[in-house]
């Protein structure tokens, strides 16, 4: 028997669907939840979620949130979260750019930005890291300037 | 019968109105969509995230896990959070809410105060004489929870730090571009079965032992409990401005079709006025013709 599970993300559903086992980055490590598990009310870490059903796998990157388990249903409440296939690699290069070239400059004046910059160098990575490992279709991470899908 | 150049001077200013209301419905129209998506972009969390602390509020051993879930044993002083629209025409919509203010009140004993979002609420509780303890207005199109935030973090302090004993939601719930309803939602504290259209949405049973918490019971308490509840706040008040705004367009549309049939029927008027006169004319030249030759 499978488990449902939903994404939800602050402006959208990402994800709905049946799932074998869904792993997450929770607060103490990665977890699995397989169909059944005990109730279980976590935060998320940054870093991919992996819905599995039957030999589809699903792959999310998320930046944060929370996940609850009830026995047949996961419902995972993220900052923001995306499917790997449709991760834009050229914006998520840009982005990761201009953030290190605002570190190059100067360090920044109160300790908030500069912990914004690491947080969207760290968004950005992720997004690049998953796209190179867990992108099924051809294009991995193109060189720059080569144009997205969108 | 009115003379023709009154009658003229009306269809003027009546077509004029009809101009403004129908720029009015073209603005709200505009303005309905956009409210919509961001409604249906942010529902979906929203719903799961109350649906969270329900289950919270659930916990056989709730009242240990957090402050906001704890009744008070007596209810002295109550909070009402009040949201309405900044501007006028927009039909019922301010009135039906504060209809939904007014009818609630009745049921509450204790001394209610309000925090208004939106300058109509406000001027009219004002009107009537009510303790108002903070207002917001002006608050921009495109809401996020930075925006929201200080009326939640208002209540729910307040709540914490036991000066009121209630906190009560009141808004517009957007059904669809035709149906709003005015709805009271209790907040505070989070009791379970506050609201139906959850458990139509739980698919799972309510649940028979507790949660595990990861880090820790405490931490993510304190991290989910505030934040899904100023949440609700927020969704509330995107609710209510898409109703606001719909509620303006069939209004101005109302409006406007008025404006149109009533310059048709002054139309009428001014011809029969026109022709009347014209008869009039006829009938004195053809008197004063009469009476040379007679």
């Amino acid at each position: 028997m499978p488990i449902r599970c939903e994404i939800v993300s602050q402006d959208r559903m990402v994800f709905e669907g049946d799932a074998d086992i869904v792993i997450v980055p929770g607060s103490l490590g990665e977890m699995g939840i397989l169909p059944g598990h005990a109730p279980l009310l976590s935060t998320l870490e940054l870093g991919v979620i992996r819905v599995k059903n039957g030999d589809q796998e699903e792959v999310f990157t998320v930046t944060g949130g929370f996940i609850e388990v009830q026995p047949d249903i996961v419902t995972i409440m993220a900052d923001a979260s995306e499917n790997v296939e449709e991760i834009d690699v050229q914006r998520a290069e840009e982005a990761m750019q201009r953030a290190k070239k605002l570190l190059e400059k100067e360090a920044p004046p109160d300790p908030d930005a500069y912990l914004r910059i690491q947080a969207a160098i760290k968004r950005s990575s992720l997004r690049l890291k998953s796209v190179d490992q867990y992108r099924k279709r051809g294009q991995r991470s193109r060189p720059p300037g080569m144009g997205a899908s969108k | 019968m009115a003379n023709a150049r009154e009658v003229k001077q009306r269809i003027k200013s009546v077509k004029n109105i009809s101009q403004v209301t129908r720029a009015l419905q073209a603005v709200s129209a505009s303005k309905v969509r956009k409210a919509i998506d961001q409604l249906e972009d942010t529902r979906p969390y929203s719903v799961k995230a109350w649906q969270v602390l329900q289950h919270i509020a659930g916990q056989p051993d709730r009242s240990t896990l957090h402050p906001m879930l704890i009744k008070h044993p007596s209810v002295e002083n109550v909070i009402a959070i009040v949201i309405s629209g900044d501007r006028g025409l927009a039909g019922a919509y301010n009135s039906n809410v504060i209809r939904a203010v007014e009818d609630w009140s009745k049921s509450i004993q204790s001394p209610v105060k309000y925090i208004t979002v939106g300058k109509r609420g406000r001027d009219q509780l004002l009107r009537r004489g009510r303790d108002i303890l903070a207002e917001f207005s002006n608050l921009p199109a495109q809401l996020s929870y930075m925006d929201i935030s200080p009326v939640g973090r208002l209540a729910v302090d307040t709540f914490l730090r036991e000066e009121v004993d209630e906190v009560y939601l009141i808004y517009t719930q957007f059904i669809n571009r035709m149906i709003h309803r005015p709805v009271v939602k209790k907040l505070l504290p989070l009791e379970t079965g506050v609201d139906e259209r959850v458990k139509t949405f739980a698919e799972s049973e309510p649940l028979i032992g507790g949660y595990i918490f990861e880090p820790d019971q405490k931490s993510i308490l304190e991290e989910i409990i505030p934040r899904f509840t100023i949440l609700q706040v927020l969704h509330a008040v995107i609710e209510s401005f898409a109703s606001e705004h719909s509620a303006r367009m069939v209004a101005m549309k109302n409006a406007t079709d008025n404006a149109i049939a009533l310059a048709d029927a002054l139309q009428l008027e001014y011809n029969k006025a026109r022709q009347q006169a014209i008869t009039n004319e006829m009938l004195d030249i053809a008197g004063g013709v009469e009476a040379i030759s007679g």
